[in-house]
């Protein structure tokens, strides 16, 4: 995200690698080095103060346990946003006590002619207009945070963070259409979730 | 080309990697299917909303760093 200075990637890498060799140096720095940006980006998802603090602390010991995963395909910026919103939706799925979604009741079912067994009504207002209100934005992170984790890793590290399906492929150890696969179950699963809470009311 | 082929190509479509002559198949089963129209929409625009509400907050300033969070994280690092 944003430009990176010259030398960055040199100073980036050696950080991670001292990381992955369980360096506590290299770990305090980074936790000062990107608590404010995470911090700021928690408090935008979940309710409270507190709330916002724990999805930080579950993020960097969230990446502790996965950085020898991390391939470098995403800057380390990157990749601890990912972490951190992936830690906030958690905080708001156990708050909200909403479990998580069985990916095939989500997608698209056809009849046996390939045409779609459902008829799709057009939502109550266009799609931006619904995001000007902080409920709608709050209840579209909400249903993320529903479903299931591989699924909204794929979402994340594709639609999020732009992240591209080889890189994404790299670092979930699956293959390019796998990601692919997931990705397109991923939002098919979420528009279902959608389409419940944006279709017309039945006049 | 069905409804169940035209789903097949939408995230392609989306990203335009398609191939011209299935973007061509595509385009003309849209022209002709308006629940496929209606369910492109919706697929597009869930995926913007998806990343709308998941960016928020990368372009605020950083908060303050609390000490006694840095701490908190580094203990429990320690276990």
């Amino acid at each position: 995200m944003g430009t990176v200075p010259e030398g960055a990637d040199d100073e980036e890498a050696a950080l991670l690698a001292r990381l992955k060799a369980g360096d506590d140096e290299a770990f305090e720095h980074i936790v000062r080095t990107y608590t404010g940006r995470l911090l700021a980006v928690a408090r935008r998802i979940v309710p409270t103060e507190d709330d916002a603090r724990d999805a930080v602390q579950d993020a960097f010991l969230s990446a502790v346990r996965s950085v020898d995963r991390f391939e470098g395909g995403a800057r380390l910026s990157t990749w601890l946003h990912r972490i951190v919103v992936n830690a906030s939706l958690m905080k708001l799925r156990t708050r909200r006590r909403k479990p998580e979604q069985s990916i095939e009741a989500l997608l698209p079912a056809f009849l046996d002619d390939g045409h779609h067994a459902e008829t799709f009504s057009s939502w109550a207002e266009p799609v931006d207009q619904a995001l000007e209100r902080a409920e709608t934005r709050d209840l579209v992170r909400q249903r993320i945070a529903e479903l299931p984790e591989a699924y909204r890793t794929v979402l994340l590290m594709r639609d999020i963070e732009e992240m591209d399906t080889g890189d994404t492929a790299r670092e979930l150890g699956i293959s390019p259409n796998a990601v692919k696969i997931r990705l397109h179950r991923a939002r098919q699963a979420l528009r279902s979730l959608l389409a419940r809470d944006f279709r017309k009311e039945p006049s | 080309v069905t409804c169940r082929d035209c789903d097949a190509f939408l995230a392609d479509y989306l990203s335009d990697e398609l191939p011209a002559d299935q973007r061509q198949r595509f385009e003309r089963h849209l022209g002709l299917c308006r629940n496929c129209r209606e369910y492109l929409t919706q697929y597009a625009d869930t995926v913007r909303a998806g990343r709308s509400v998941c960016t928020e907050g990368t372009a605020d300033p950083p908060a303050e760093v609390p000490e006694e969070l840095v701490r908190a994280i580094l203990a429990a690092r320690k276990g």
